[in-house]
């Protein structure tokens, strides 16, 4: 089986993560970290490999930093990588990036497209989605579960309910979402790391993967940000000290906002 | 007026209140049309649509647009954007309102706005950003804009609309009809709010321990949504869908009872909205205290169990 995961590198979420005011972007300057879906993204990728046999490439769209976390995918344990990264790619939104990752994704060709179901950076939770809808495949997203039997496939998809049983025919586009133990990402082995720096990584500008450089970059996008300001600050709160009575000031506090 | 599309979210024929909201704020933006996709089309849908001010209501009740998953109402909301032209289309931010969204988006040649907060004149959209630390306003650029707008973030206020309904035939793609939803597992046996959309949410989290009925039970008294941290989710002392924050779920309600959590940058990126934030823990240094509006320092299974008491006294 031919699986491609999708991973990306998204500003640390433990630091204070800024927007550019030159342009309004996300400032990318800052420390950079694999996704953490991504990673989940890429363990459920090397889980269909073991299952069914295959090769798992690493697709990657954005600047040359990007590579930590193809390193990070590669060490986990997938077989090689492809960056596509261009100067001409910067500041595209969400239909860009879809554009792009697609014609990346055409190129390199696929029996199942794994991804995480959303970025901590600009999280739009769309991308799987508008992937499935530029390669007209099945889109099967925020699985919990996935199962592959000869060409059908079939995942838990996770609802507010509980879950729907979707099934569809590869190749196919899957997200994941974030599972607890034992489905939680490998970490990396040494033996891993050391293999990562042999494994092939493949760049690629616009012009392999066929990209229109008119329907990419700040000047394509779709959508614009007009202005940003931090959130105004929350006021002072008001803090009391359990001394037998806490739950009865608490109930006090609700009931002076009606809440009770 | 201009006619503003309005996507309704209903399960099994029950309209969210999510949709409320958006027929509200669409009334404010020009004249809401609601689109019904699915079965479970009632006189009772008709009635309350019309009611929160719909002035149409276009209806696509065939089984098979639920039968497949999300691409049949990107379709049908392409179709009618293409033969009615709107001003905007309105879809509410939840998972699966996010990809009709991303996939109408593609279909229409349109811009998309994902997690608005509020939709000023102009269709300039205000969205907070890094877990709410920023707010942006962002505009769409080319095409019909497209605008998922978060649960909770107006107050759905009543206002009759003529509610003219029309039915609208859809022939599905067979692209549409590629993930085929087999069967639907209702995994959740509590009549208690969604998450996402609930008013007020009660969450607890590894200061609770593995026994999660206490904050169960405060949820209860106020008609309340129970979330989560991951410390919770991981140990598997409740289900993932309930866990709030960066990896999970981000609400906004009116009322957010965090209860054991010590307020780590990832919980806070899914709740530092939320309108008003009550914080119980026994640690008066915990960060979740930077974000409280009323908090008690203490032990919450003493402090939980009398705040319950008393709320069933007051009702
Ligand atoms: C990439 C990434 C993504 C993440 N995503 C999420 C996410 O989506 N959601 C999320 O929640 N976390 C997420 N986390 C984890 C996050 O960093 C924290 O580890 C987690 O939120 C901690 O949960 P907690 O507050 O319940 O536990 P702790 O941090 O252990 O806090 C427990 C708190 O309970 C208090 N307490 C203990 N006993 C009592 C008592 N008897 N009475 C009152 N108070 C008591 C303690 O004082 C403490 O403040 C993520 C982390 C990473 C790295």
């Amino acid at each position: 089986m031919n699986i491609v995961v999708c991973v990306k590198q998204v500003p640390d979420t433990a630091t204070e993560r800024k927007l550019r005011s030159d342009d309004n972007t996300i400032d990318r300057s800052a420390n950079g970290v694999i996704n953490e879906l991504c990673e989940y993204a890429v363990e459920d990728a090397l889980k269909l490999k073991e299952a069914y046999g295959g090769e798992v490439t690493v697709l990657t769209m954005g600047p040359d930093q990007a590579t930590d976390a193809i390193r990070k995918a590669l060490a986990m344990g997938a077989d090689k990588a492809v960056h596509l990264s261009d100067e001409a790619l910067h500041g595209s939104d969400a239909l860009s990036t879809s554009y792009a990752l697609s014609q990346a994704l055409k190129k390199i060709g696929f029996d199942v497209v794994i991804l995480g179901s959303e970025s901590t950076d600009a999280r739009t939770g769309m991308l799987a989605a508008m992937l499935a809808e530029r390669l007209g495949v099945p889109q099967l997203t925020l699985a919990s579960k996935i199962e592959v039997a000869g060409s059908a496939i079939s995942i838990h998809r996770q609802t507010d309910y509980g879950y729907d049983k979707v099934e569809a025919t590869l190749p196919a586009v899957v997200s994941v979402v974030e599972k607890p133990d034992p489905f939680k990402p490998r970490y990396p082995s040494f033996k891993g790391i050391m293999a990562a720096k042999k494994k092939p990584i493949e760049k690629i500008g616009i012009a392999d993967a066929e990209i229109d450089p008119a329907q990419i970059g700040l000047a394509a996008a779709w959508s614009v940000v007009a202005d940003f300001t931090p959130a105004p600050p929350r006021g002072k709160g008001v803090v009391v000290n359990d001394e037998g009575d806490g739950g009865t000031k608490a109930a006090e506090f609700l009931v002076s906002k009606k809440f009770i | 007026m201009a006619e503003i599309l309005v996507l309704v979210e209903q399960v099994d024929g029950e309209i969210k209140k999510v949709t409320l909201e958006l027929l509200t704020l669409a009334r404010s933006l020009g004249e809401p049309s609601a689109v019904w996709a699915g079965p479970g089309y009632t006189d009772v849908a008709k009635a309350r649509l019309s009611e929160y001010g719909a002035e149409k209501i276009y209806v696509a009740d065939s089984a098979d647009i639920a039968d497949h998953l999300v691409a049949p109402k990107a379709e049908l909301l392409a179709s009618l954007v293409g033969s009615r032209s709107p001003a905007a289309v309105l879809i509410a931010s939840t998972t699966e309102g996010k990809e009709v969204a991303g996939r109408l988006a593609i279909k229409t040649d349109s811009g998309v706005i994902t997690d608005a907060v509020g939709v000023a004149e102009g269709f300039v959209a205000e969205q907070p950003v890094f877990g709410g630390g920023v707010v942006v306003h962002s505009k769409v650029a080319k095409g019909t804009p497209i605008i998922a707008l978060r649960p909770n973030s107006t107050q759905p206020v009543a206002t009759a609309g003529a509610g003219t309904e029309e039915k609208v035939d859809v022939a599905l793609s067979d692209a549409a009809r590629g993930a085929r939803v087999v069967e639907r597992v209702k995994e959740k046996t509590s009549s208690r709010p969604e998450l996402t959309e609930a008013a007020i949410v009660v969450s607890g989290g590894r200061g609770v321990g593995a026994d999660f009925s206490i904050i169960e039970q405060l949820a209860d008294s106020l008609g309340a949504a129970v979330g989560a941290s991951r410390a919770v989710t991981d140990s598997g002392w409740y289900p993932h869908e309930f866990q709030v924050g960066q990896t999970g779920k981000t609400v906004a309600p009116q009322l957010y009872i965090a209860a054991g959590i010590s307020g780590a940058i990832q919980h806070r990126a899914g709740m530092q909205t939320a309108k008003t934030i009550v914080v119980i823990n026994k640690d008066g240094q915990a960060p979740i205290w930077e974000i409280a509006d009323f908090g008690v320092v203490g032990d919450l299974h003493k402090v939980l169990p009398q705040l319950i008491d008393e709320i069933t006294k007051r009702k």
